[in-house]
Parts: C-alpha cells; structure tokens; sequence
C-alpha cells in the first residue's frame, strides 16, 4: 500500500485526484491533529470570494474540528464597492448618453434607492461583458462614449489594463475607466490593525497571488502579524492550506507560506504587473465595510487621467452608506456570520438582494444562502 | 415543392401559400391513420385514466448535436407522460416560424417529429401553424401537447416517497444542455458533446412494473438533476434526501466543460434522463430494469431518502463534506429546450 493507503487510477483527472476523499482523510487526520494540540478556537479568514465559494461548494467546514472556524472576509470585488459608486454609474445613465458595460454582478447590486444597473438592460445602453477584451469591439462600435465599471482586484486588473491600453493604441478614446479597482495587502493590513481583532490566520488568496507573488505579504511576518498561506481552490488545496495555517499557530510561527506552488510563483507575475503599473498608480479608496484604506485603490495615471470616468463626467466623491438592516458592512469584516444578519434569508435572498453579499455569486452571504451552514 | 425557399408573413395568412404550406409540407410529413383529414378538429379514442401535458420548445439553435427542436418537441412531451406513468399516444404540434426561416429547416424539422413520433408510437394528429414578422421570433418555437393513457391505477408522486427509499438516475447528466451551449457560442471545449435527447417510455414502463415499490418518478431537464431532487421534497416536509456527489454519472467530456465554464453538471439540463425513487428493497431489480435498455445501461443509485432532512437536499461531496444541494439559482442558460 502506499503512503496514502490506495492507488490513483491513471484516467483520474487532477480535478478528481483533488478532490478525492482518501487523499483528504490523512490531511483530515493531521488537521484534527494539530487543532487538539492548539486546543483553543482558530479563526482563519478565507480572504478571496473564490475561495468562499470552494469551500462551501466542497463542504470542508463540515470537516473541520470544532475549534476551527473558517471566516469568509473582504475577497469579493462586488460587495466591497460602495453603494455611492453604483448611484454615480445610474446617474451617468440618467443624466449622459454615455454606455455603461460591467461584469454582470454589478448589475443587480441595488443602489441606495434600490434601483439597479439592471433595470437599464435591454435598452442597448448597459452592456455585460464577460472578459475585457470585449470593451474593444463595443467601444469600435459605439458613437457614444462607453464607460466600463473598473472593478476587480489584482486577478482581474492586469486584463482591463490591457484591453484599455489596447484601446488606446486603436485610436479609440470613446472609452473611459470608472476605477474602483481594490488591492489585497492593504486590506489585510486593515483587518490587522484593528484594535479588536480576532484573527489567527489568513488564507491567502490563489489567483491574486499568481499575479502579484509572496513578496507584498511579508508584513504578516512582521511583530502583530499572523499565519499567511497562499492556498489553491480545489478541497485538497483548501485542506492543505488550512493545515499549514494550523501548523504555524501551533508552532508559534507567522509566516508566508505558499501552499499553491502548481500556479503561483514566489515573484508572481511580474509582466502583468509591468502592464498595471503603466496605466494605473495607487490611491485612497473606499471600501464598503471598511471605510477608507491608504493606497488601497489604483486609478489611471499621467495623461490617461483623460479617460478616468469621474473626471471626466464630474462624478460626486463615493461615501458609505448602509441600507437599514443589512449588515454587510460586518460580514466583509469577518465579524458576523451572514445569518446573524437580521435580513438573511428573510428580506434578502439572491433572487432580492439587499447587500451586496448577498448579489454576487461569490459573496459570503449568498455562498452561506446556496450551499448551507457547516453543521447539517 | 411549389413553396418558396423561405418561410414568409403569407405562409401564416390563412391564405393560399398557408394552405400550400400544411398540404405540400407538414401534412405529408406529419399524416397518420389518426390524422386521416386536415379538418379544425380531430377524434380520437383512449381507454381509462388520461393524462395530458404541454410543453413548448424555443431551444436555440434548433439544431445541434444529437437532435433537434422537433426530436424534442416529441420526446420532450412524451417523457413528461412516460414519468406520469402513462402511455404517450398523440400529440398536437403548434408552430411558430419567423419569416426568412429555410423552408428546408422546416421540413428537416418535421422530419425528426414524424422519426421521432414513430419511435415512441405516439401520432400527431392535429397542428397549427404562424408566422411572426422577421426579428419577432426565434427562428422557429414548437408547442406539442401530449395525451397518454395510465399504466395502471397506481399514481406515482413524490408524496409516496418514505424515510429508506432508495433514489436513481437512469443515465449519465449534463450532455444536453452542455451540447447546445456548444453549438450555440462555438465552444471548442464541448464540442464532441451531443444531446442525450432520448425517448424514456421505454425504462418508464420497465420501472412500473415494480408496482407500489416505484414511488415517483421525474425527468431531469430545465435545472438538472438538483431540481428535480429539491421539488421532489419541496412538497414533502416529512423527509429530506442524501444524495452522494461522485455517484453521479458524468461523462468525461461533461466535466471537464461543466469546469471551465464554472457550472454544476447537477444544475445542467438533460433530455434524456430521469429520477425514479423506489423502496428499498426493489432497488435492485430497479437498476438492473434500467440496464436492460441501451439508455439505462449507466444507471445507478445515487442517493436515499432520510427523515432527519425534513425538505433538504444534503450533498455529501466527493471530498467528504456535506452542503445542502439547493435549486438552481439565477439564469442558467436561457432557451435550452
């Protein structure tokens, strides 16, 4: 028998060997394992909404010792956009003639009125898009302005930076970046400091780590940091991330830790980040939930400023504010569990969403309303 | 044929190209002993119980691999009979054609409606035809009603279902509504896929057989197998279901498509597959019924009935864990069948 008790078959996938429930019972041993030694509550935040979304999918909180909690945090580009910024793009509708194009979560994202994006489809003047390459051909062919709602974290950055400076190379200045655009670090940075925090580790994020590499972690490793792995998306990546958390605060270690070596390298990807930084620098931006974070946002630099959508419509400055009741503004911080908040499941459900959380396909509150608590 | 190349506004008027259209295309096609005359109405006899279903296809495209609108169109309605228990044996077709369809597509369809009808013995016997402005209309949408007669006087529902029973799937899920997101968008990655389009009379009759040990059985199609299992329990407060994720068949080329694109094979439609529910101890000969036919032959058991989930579907996933399997939610993938 081998270490792991059976034999892969050869025509298994890597999707299924992944996920293969006798290849998790060792790593569920060791996990059990190190929890009794810690022997107190755990709480590890999964800071990408994709990694929510793997979780809840996989059922790996039903797994999981008690005194391990897994808290869903700000990791979903939707729901840590402000109400204000959808407010502005419905204003843009209303008061230019301007095309808005979005990724299709947004649309459905109620603004502070309770309108949303969505109820302007069908009339040609919001386009979804499902990759920003497409911005290319709807601003070739749009006599208008098009202005595409920039939202996205260091996954997604890279390719709206790309199609815009591709854009720009055809000539085309008909299209303009609402940037809402959000970076990862600086909000771990926040979560840390706040003063009461209840934190022992994170699950780093995969994707934004294939871009962005281990090097902008590092101040996890520094006095009041925490446990940090970079951690992959199938159950076995998940598990083994979640291990090498437990492993670090049993140890006493707090380190940055690459758990997902098959896609993220210790650099990351430097050229994406080279096609970033010529069009975007960093800036203040505001995040539902938190507030503002220093130089955690990126909007256009120099002479692309000219194709920054709040400039150039005169847009009012975002601010925060909640719809009564919901409480998204917790949940993005890992300090509510969605069904505490007293809307879940009542008044706000994905078919009639109120927060944020709840819309997006990857946020927590919709994560915990499709696949369930982990106790069943 | 005298009619033109194309499908125009006349071709619906109640006019002569109208009249051209029913006695030169369809009816030729379409005709049977029951449909011995094109006349406004048409008798038929039937013994006993009768069921009756309408369905209405607007799949797009209206052809694909493995069928098309008019495959559909008959095994569709008779499937939704078949699971009823009951024997299909006519049918109705409305069409609704746009102008500028290919006349040549239309008879292509009418075509796999008469091989189709053939195969599962059921007649057409009366129809209708309209045509709506070019841009108005998808091409061409079918409407078939179906009428069956009972197998027998054991109703099957899912309120018969009890704490034990024993839940199936008779074949293999997600090729359907995979194979027309392939034709549809050009997606290299599903293309060797085709419709399970199938006619389930057949292993529906075989299962009804056990008598009072076949509690209830539903065909898998819009929402895929997960709504089929949550409405089956929807109802029934008393119990839940366990159902087990790698029990599933899922052909190779499904999942490694359902993957990329971010879907659930669960979720996806299938045209040729169903859900039965049985008693425990008939499991076993259920599955080797399903077996017996060519479409059945990877049927299994996929899960059981479990009274402390009063109306939830609980997942165990391939990893171990356990997550409740919910209805399907937001647009799929819109005019799959």
């Amino acid at each position: 028998m081998s270490g792991f008790g059976h034999r892969l078959q050869a025509s298994m996938s890597l999707k299924q060997i992944l996920q293969d429930r006798r290849l998790a019972e060792p790593l569920l041993r060791e996990i059990e394992k190190t929890a009794a030694e810690i022997s107190r509550t755990v709480r590890i935040m999964e800071v990408c909404g994709t990694h929510t979304v793997a979780i809840r999918r996989s059922g790996i909180h039903s797994l999981l010792p008690e005194n391990v909690l897994l808290i869903s945090g700000p990791g979903c580009p939707v729901c840590v956009t402000p109400t204000s910024y959808i407010d502005n793009a419905l204003q843009l509708l209303e008061t230019t003639d301007t095309t808005v194009a979005s990724f299709g979560d947004m649309l459905k994202v109620p603004g502070s009125d309770g309108r949303n994006l969505a109820g302007y489809m069908g009339g040609g003047r919001v386009r979804i898009v499902y990759s920003p390459a497409e911005l290319l051909p709807i601003a070739e062919s749009s006599s208008g302005s098009v202005v595409f709602l920039a939202i996205g974290f260091e996954t997604t950055i890279p390719t709206v930076a790309a199609a815009f400076l591709q854009a720009r190379r055809a000539g085309l200045s008909n299209l303009y970046l609402y940037t809402a655009f959000k970076t990862v670090p600086p909000a771990l940075r926040a979560l840390l400091s706040s003063p009461d925090r209840q934190l022992d580790g994170f699950l780093l994020p995969g994707h934004v780590s294939v871009i962005i590499g281990e090097q902008p972690y590092r101040f996890l490793e520094e006095p009041g940091g925490v446990a940090g792995v970079i951690a992959g998306f199938e159950p076995l990546d998940l598990l083994q991330g979640i291990l090498a958390v437990l492993r670090q605060i049993a140890r006493g270690e707090q380190r940055v830790e690459n758990a997902y070596t098959r896609a993220v390298r210790a650099q990351g990807n430097p050229k994406a980040r080279e096609i970033m930084s010529q069009v975007l620098e960093p800036a203040d931006a505001l995040w539902r939930g938190f507030g503002k974070i220093q130089a955690s946002g990126l909007v256009l630099k120099g002479d692309y400023q000219e194709a920054d959508a709040a400039l150039h419509f005169c847009l009012p400055p975002l601010y925060n504010l909640e719809p009564p009741g919901c409480a998204c503004a917790q949940v993005l911080q890992g300090r509510l569990p969605p069904t505490e908040c007293p809307l879940f499941g009542s008044s706000c459900t994905p078919e009639a969403p109120i927060g944020p959380c709840m819309v997006s396909s990857e946020g927590t509150c919709a994560a915990s309303f499709r696949y369930g608590g982990a106790v069943l | 044929m005298s009619t033109s190349d194309r499908i125009t506004l006349e071709h619906g008027s109640g006019g002569a190209l109208s009249r051209q259209l029913t006695e030169e295309l369809i009816y030729p096609i379409l005709k049977n002993e029951a449909y011995g005359e094109l006349s406004d109405a048409t008798a038929f006899e039937i013994q006993g119980r009768v069921f009756i279903t309408t369905d209405t296809y607007v799949v797009d495209p209206p052809f694909f691999p493995g069928g098309d609108i008019g495959t559909l169109g008959v095994f569709g309605t008779c499937n939704d009979l078949a699971v009823c228990g009951a024997r299909p044996r006519y049918l109705t077709m409305g069409l609704v054609l746009e102008e500028g369809f290919p006349t040549s597509d239309l008879k292509r369809v009418l075509e796999s409606v008469r091989r189709a009808a053939d195969r599962s013995r059921v007649q057409v016997i009366t129809g209708d035809t309209k045509v709506v402005p070019s841009g108005k209309g998808g091409g061409i949408f079918m409407n078939t009603t179906g009428v069956g007669e009972a197998l027998g006087n054991h109703l099957l529902s899912a309120k018969n279902i009890k704490s034990g029973d024993k839940v199936l799937i008779s074949g293999p899920i997600g090729s359907h509504g995979l194979a027309i997101l392939a034709a549809r968008e050009g997606l290299k990655i599903a293309a060797c896929l085709s419709s399970d389009c199938a006619a389930l009379f057949p292993l529906c009759s075989a299962l009804y057989s056990l008598g009072k040990d076949l509690r209830f059985m539903r065909d898998a199609t819009r929402g895929g197998a997960a709504a089929v299992l949550n409405e089956a329990v929807g109802g029934n407060c008393e119990c839940g279901l366990e159902i087990l994720e790698t029990a599933f068949p899922v052909p190779t080329a499904v999942a490694a498509a359902s993957d990329l694109l971010g879907l659930n094979p669960m979720e996806i439609a299938n045209e040729g597959v169903f859900i039965a529910m049985v008693a425990p101890a008939a499991a076993d000969k259920a599955i080797s019924l399903l077996r017996s036919f060519d479409t059945g032959r990877e049927a299994c058991q996929i899960g059981a009935v479990d009274s402390r989930y009063p109306g939830k579907v609980i997942l165990e996933t391939a990893v171990g864990g356990r997550r409740i399997l919910d209805l399907p939610r937001g647009l799929l993938l819109p005019r799959i069948c």
